[in-house]
């Protein structure tokens, strides 16, 4: 991602060539991204000011200025930031275990001990062709103690229970994405020149070393954009447990946040659900932006 | 491929076992699911649940098949249509869009480039299940919720697509070619869409296909935005199923069978159009 890094600033003016294509190009995209990304942005900034009066009881409700005081109930909701809680906890865990996943079958995919390797590419990918709805129904079936092809192992092992179904949703996410981060790095792997291996090969150097000591290092950028995908996927996890609710009373209308902002503007509370929309959203990007930092400032060491 | 043997050849017959036990024990891993939701859907309610899971019973495909395109006056074809129109004309246009956009930042030089850059860049870790809330308000102003158009429109927007296009577009248009396409007197938006478009075409699949399956798999925005289960793209169609299973237990062979077919397009889609979106993949980490 080198190319975001380095602005290219240009004090001298130079006339503007070309100004009405220019225009042509940067417009549709343009006038779609105000629309529905910076507009919905400041709506919920917006939303997220108001607070609801009634004129006694029975009054009409009507919105008014509230200051910062939706924000102050979001961090006083103890629901919200449970949910916060767990999907953190989901990603420090599940993250590191399915890119470590991905790496593994990506340095495997690119050695040469594997044959078949056309084959193992797209087995692994399919999943990811899998919407998350879709998986998440049919692990839910696969999970079920007495549905299950595995009802051996299910019957005894209750998968959907309250302190298990976190985990299994972490595998149904895994599963998804493994192939499609795998391929990320392969992709990065395959871009490498060839020569530095042979160089360390006539060195005496075993596949694992030339792995774990050249590879890795190399697709550090790859990895880091596969990282920060999925630190914004985990904040984002919607689906899949929504599905899960369907199989099991384990999973709660507010498990994640998201769930929790659905189910905070269903009541309804729009407010609120807006000011926890932008807590998330700065939060997402806070995260994905501090963690590009760090492994960036580390790579220029 | 040869190689020059380093470690003992028994050395190397063991990594060699191993790495092959890991692929085979992954392949399983990955493909075990879809396989059984196959042999699912060939199966009758009663053998769904009395026949072992991974292996056929009596096949009843066509039959489920047939089930599942009457039910509810054939709503589950319905869903599919609108995940066609949602995912495949959503993702053309917004890959045009993003293709466009992306040009221009990489091939002209104009005063804000960086910044409009930057913003886009921004939008990228802005998720956009943050923005499915907000979008509903601001539907709501319009009384447009719950329509084609309020899922429709807000999926076209793919910053992630302008920076893959950026990227592409610095990469494998050469700016001799664009020098020489002006001598010859060809408009700049003509250039795009004859020279610099076909360049890009690797880069284009690319970007088309990873937006087709996030407008295909967004849950979020549909969710939110509509209540006509005629509107509903499939994959909320089959979670409204599912959670009826309880109260309707026949329907869970729809839902199996209906999930089966949902994902058979987009399966058919990435095989078919790998030679391009495999060179594509990497490209936002590689330069």
């Amino acid at each position: 991602m080198t190319t975001t890094s380095v602005p290219r600033l240009k004090a001298r003016r130079v006339p503007v060539k070309h100004k009405k294509a220019i225009a042509i190009f940067l417009a549709p995209f343009a006038v779609l991204f105000a629309a529905f990304y910076l507009l919905p942005i400041g709506w919920a900034i917006f939303q997220s000011l108001l607070v609801v009066e009634r004129n006694g009881t029975f009054g009409k409700p009507t919105q008014v200025f509230g200051g910062l005081s939706q924000y102050v109930l979001v961090f006083q909701n103890e629901a919200f930031w449970s949910s916060v809680g767990r999907v953190l906890l989901f990603g420090v865990v599940q993250v590191p275990v399915m890119l470590g996943f991905a790496l593994l079958l990506a340095l495997l995919l690119d050695s040469p001990l594997v044959k078949g390797k056309k084959f193992f590419r797209l087995a692994f990918f399919v999943p990811y062709a899998v919407p998350g709805v879709i998986a998440a129904i049919m692990w839910g079936y696969l999970y079920s103690p007495n549905l299950s092809p595995f009802a051996a192992f299910t019957s005894n092992v209750d998968l959907l229970a309250p302190e298990t179904v976190l985990w299994s949703i972490a595998n149904v996410v895994t599963w998804i994405y493994v192939g499609y981060n795998m391929l990320i790095i392969y992709s990065a792997l395959l871009a490498l020149p060839s020569e530095i291996f042979e160089a360390a090969r006539l060195d005496g150097a075993n596949q694992w070393q030339i792995a774990w000591s050249i590879k890795i290092p190399l697709v550090a950028p790859a990895i880091v954009l596969t990282a920060i995908f999925s630190i914004i996927g985990t904040l984002q996890l919607l689906a899949e447990p929504q599905v899960f609710r369907s199989f099991t009373s384990s999973v709660s209308s507010t498990f994640t946040p998201n769930m929790t902002v659905y189910a905070t503007s269903a009541v309804p509370n729009v407010s609120l659900a807006a000011a926890m929309s932008v807590v998330l959203a700065i939060a997402t990007f806070i995260m994905s932006f501090t963690f590009l930092r760090l492994t960036q400032r580390k790579g220029d060491k | 491929m040869s190689q020059i043997s380093a470690g003992a050849p028994k050395e190397k017959l063991a990594s060699r076992t191993a790495a092959m036990i890991v692929m085979g024990i992954s392949t399983l891993y990955f493909l075990v699911p879809i396989w059984w939701l196959f042999v699912g859907s060939t199966k009758s309610r009663a053998q769904f649940s009395s026949t072992i899971g991974l292996w056929f019973a009596d096949f009843n495909l066509w039959q489920n098949i047939h089930d599942l395109l009457a039910y509810n006056d054939g709503v589950y074809l319905r869903w599919m249509l609108n995940s066609i129109l949602y995912a495949g004309f959503g993702a053309l246009l917004g890959t045009l869009f993003a293709a466009m956009c992306g040009y221009a930042l990489a091939k002209y030089r104009f005063p804000g480039r960086e910044l409009i850059f930057n913003v886009v860049l921004g939008g990228v870790l802005v998720p956009a299940t943050a923005l499915a809330l907000p979008l509903f308000l601001i539907f709501s102003q319009f009384n447009a919720t719950n329509t084609f158009w309020s899922v429709f429109l807000p999926s076209l927007v793919s910053p992630f697509g302008v920076y893959l296009a950026r990227i592409f577009a610095s990469a494998s248009v050469p700016d001799e070619l664009l020098e020489a396409a002006r001598l010859d007197g060809a408009g700049e938006v003509r250039t795009f869409f004859s020279v610099s478009r076909r360049l890009m075409t690797p880069a284009l699949v690319t970007i088309f296909l990873f937006q087709f399956v996030a407008i295909w798999n967004n849950f979020f925005l549909p969710l939110i935005m509509l209540r006509d289960q005629t509107l509903f793209p499939v994959t909320l169609g089959l979670y409204t199923w599912n959670s009826q299973v309880n109260q309707i237990p026949e329907i869970r062979t729809l839902v199996i069978v209906g999930a089966f077919l949902s994902i058979i397009p987009l399966i058919i889609a990435f095989l078919s159009l790998q030679r391009f979106w495999r060179g594509g993949l990497g490209a936002g980490s590689v330069k």
